[in-house]
Formats: structure tokens, sequence, C-alpha cells
């Protein structure tokens, strides 16, 4: 026998099954009046540093059916690239930027979008500066445990050569399944970048165990 | 407090997930995996700062009733129907420790095996007086309490004549997004558990035994309330004893 590790299990993950909008987004699933508005449902509460941007797209089964029933969250540094975060030791972030944002799917069409801010560049673990990027976070129906993503911008194609993370994934010819495409500017003046996210299939996007 | 300040070493990355120990993607029983789970494999890197922080969440989030599924969606002086029930535990890391402000999210379904939900195609019965979801914030040991009616089991389309056991759903925030996680709890004694597709999903008992929440008699409200206990574990951080990272690692 040997001394025990003291050490404890993660515990497991299950599905957020087909009803995850009712726990994390209440008021888009019809629930009203529980909280008055749903996390994560503004990244931005008032004037920030950096260019707005708003990001769109679609999480697509190995059909190419949109899910209607997922949810996404994002995460990400502000445009200094500092997260607002309570272990950022680097610098204060953005007060009007919490980096933080959920989207339920649409419930028809499976589109979700998020108004946000271009992050700034955060060094890696070895200090090297990584590209542009925002971390993103998928649960639906189907999934057993969260999917664990990045979308990088299809403007910065010199820092994303230099990326490390980019870099260390073996098959290249994969990397662009995690760069959005600009599509112009929204109505409002925003630049728009479109990042969809395939399940299976040919462009299946690349997940990471991070 | 700056790290050095500290006596005990400073955090490292987070550890690695136990992937033999979560369920695989792919599970051919709960039929929806088999068009949703990604075929290549995870690329697998050491967390960074990205991962190993995340959004705070302050208590001013909370409404006073978040926590009590009882009466948060009722009208005033009315509750749901249903069993009583109180679910407390703490959230945990992997050395044990307590973690704090922690924001614990959850839906059910009502009594009756039915959720609030406009594709929900269940017979049983809306409660008027149910929403069924509810959050709170973990206190300084880790600890966290809800209110609630025992949700009921209920039918879903997979194969012929599958049914979840009662459960739970239940979303948890530790301080970094590498510890993001979402799972069920299930009820002590429930014959359903062993024949559900989604807990087939989990490799082994004994992942599934550690989602099952005990009768917590001795947390029982007398003539009001059951008590169930479930614990969280959140993954938890290497101590740097000795660093040394390669270049390019
Ligand atoms: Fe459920």
């Amino acid at each position: 026998m040997v001394q025990s590790l003291n050490a404890w299990r993660e515990s497991p993950s299950q599905t957020a099954g087909p009803y995850v909008h009712i726990g994390c987004t209440p008021n888009a699933a019809g629930i009203e009046g529980i909280y008055a508005e749903d996390l994560g449902s503004s990244l931005i509460s008032g004037p920030v540093a950096g260019k707005q941007i708003e990001v769109v797209g679609a999480v697509y089964d190995g059909t190419g059916t949109p899910l209607k029933d997922a949810m996404v969250e994002i995460w990400q540094a502000d445009a200094a690239g500092l997260f607002n975060a309570a272990n950022e030791s680097r610098g204060k972030a953005d007060e009007n930027f919490t980096g933080f944002g959920r989207a339920a799917c649409d419930q028809e069409t499976g589109e979700f979008s998020f108004q946000t801010v271009k992050p700034g560049q955060v060094p890696w673990v070895d200090g090297r500066l990584q590209a542009p990027h925002i971390t993103m976070w998928i649960v639906a129906r189907g999934i057993n445990i969260g999917l664990h993503t990045r979308m990088y911008f299809d403007d910065e194609a010199s820092a994303n050569a230099d990326d490390p993370v980019l870099q260390r994934i073996e098959h290249q010819n994969r990397v662009p399944t995690l760069i959005a495409s600009s599509e112009g500017a929204s109505s409002e003046g925003q630049a728009t970048y479109r990042f969809n996210i395939h399940l299976q299939g040919p462009n299946e996007t690349v997940f990471f165990d991070m | 407090m700056s790290n050095n300040e500290r006596s005990e070493p400073a955090a490292g990355g987070f550890i690695a997930r136990d992937r033999a120990w979560h369920p695989p993607a792919f599970h051919a029983p709960y039929k929806s995996t088999l068009k949703r789970s990604p075929q290549a494999a995870l690329i697998s890197l050491p967390t960074s700062l990205g991962e190993e922080t995340g959004p705070v969440f302050g208590h001013s989030l909370l409404g006073e009733h978040d926590n009590d599924l009882l009466i948060n969606f009722a009208k005033a002086g009315e509750t749901a129907i249903g069993p009583r029930i109180i679910i407390h535990g703490r959230i945990l890391d992997e050395r044990g420790r307590g973690v704090p402000g922690a924001l614990i999210e959850i839906w059910q379904a009502n009594a009756g095996g039915r959720y609030r939900h406009k594709k929900e195609g269940y017979v049983a019965a809306l409660d008027p007086n149910f929403g069924g979801c509810g959050r709170t914030i973990s206190g300084e040991d880790g600890s966290y309490v809800f209110r609630t009616v025992q949700p009921g089991p209920y039918p879903w389309p997979n194969g012929m004549n599958d049914w979840r056991p009662a459960h739970v759903h239940f979303s948890v925030f530790g301080h970094a997004f590498a510890q993001r996680l979402i799972t069920q709890m299930y009820f002590e004694g429930d014959p359903l558990i062993p024949l559900c597709p989604i807990v087939g999903s989990l490799p082994t008992t004994d992942a599934v035994e550690t989602l099952v929440a005990a009768l917590d008699k001795k947390q029982t409200l007398p003539m009001d309330a059951l008590a169930y206990k479930f614990d969280i574990v959140l993954r938890g951080r290497r101590q740097t004893l000795f660093e040394n990272r390669r270049e390019g690692l």
C-alpha cells in the first residue's frame, strides 16, 4: 500500500441537453421575470477602447444542419490584451468590457451573434505573443463535454502565421477552420466577422484539450 | 496578492482533463452524438492566460430568490407543486479545497417531468408556479444551497421508450475558463439511472456514482423539505514546485 494522493477527481461532464437555454439564457427561452437579463448578453457596458466588432456564425452537425439548441460562450481579452479577471496581474482591463459573452443559437436559424471588441495580443506560456483571438465553448444536446475552440481573424495574416498555438496544429490544412472571415460592415457600421463551427465533415473545426 | 507573498508554491497551469473519466464525444446509444461528435483528435496544449483567467460574477448579480425555485417564478403567496427539497453541497478543486465565488446555475423539469420550453413534447402538465431555473454563488468555503421541487423522470425521443432518471442540470464557473463545466445531478435510489443512455455515456460506474446526490437526512427540514447533498469538483492547478517550461511548450 502507499499513501493517498489526497486528490479529488473532476466531476464528469454530462450533456447540456436540449433545454440548456432554460438555465443559461431563460429570457431568450421565454422564461421572463426571474433574472433581469440573461448572463453574458452584453460584453460592453459603456465607452470602450478599441474597434467594436460583431461576430456571427452557426454550429453545423455532420449532415450540414445548423444546431438550433446550442449555446456558445466566448471569453477574450480587451483591446489592450488584458482580461477582466480577478487574477489578471499585468494591468487593469477596460472597465466597460467584461470579455465574457453567452449566446443562445436562434431556435429557427441556428445563428449566434456577439457585439464585442477586437481583442489585443496576449502572451503564450513561453512569452511569445499570440495572434488576436476569441476563446469559444460550445454545448448542446448530443455534445457530451463542452467543446473548446478559438476564433482568429482573417485580417491578421502575419500575426496568425506567428501564433504559437496555430503553429502547433499538426495538420496545417485545418488551421483555416479557426479563422473567421470578414463580412464587411454591419448596418451599424461595425466590422462583422463570420465564424462557422463544423462538428464533423471535411471542414471539421479544430477543437482543443487545454 | 502576488505569488511571492504566499507561503505556498505559486499556482501553475491547470491539471489536464482525464478524458478517459469524462464521457467520450461519441456514444452510440445516445443517438444525438452520432452527427455531433468531432471525429479528429483534440489538440492538447498547456493552459495559458486565456484559459487560466475567467469572468468575475459578483453577488450583485443575484436577485433575492434566484436560488429558490419554489418561489422564483411563483405568484405571490404561492409555491411550485411537488416534493420540496434542498440541494446543498460544496464546489471543490482537485485538491479538495472549497472554491469560493463560483457561479452555479441549475435548470430542471417540474415535478411531473415537464420542462417550460416551447419545443418540449411531453404530455405532463406545466406548473404555472414553476419556471425551472435558479442560480447562486458559492460562499467562502465553496458551499451553496438551492431550494426546489424534486423533478420527475421524463420520456425522450432516442430509443422507442427511453426515460431520463430524475435529474437537475448544473452549470459551473470557477475562477478560470479552463474549469468551465456542465453536468447533471441524479438522485440516490433512482432505478432509471442504470437504464439511461446519457448516464451510460460515462465510462465507469465510479464516474456515475460521483453524480448521484445522497439523501442527507441530517440536513432535512422537518415537516418541510428533504435534503440532498451534491458536491462538484472543478479542475485544479498544479503547484509550480519547480517550473521548467521548455521553449515552445
Ligand atoms: Fe434534462
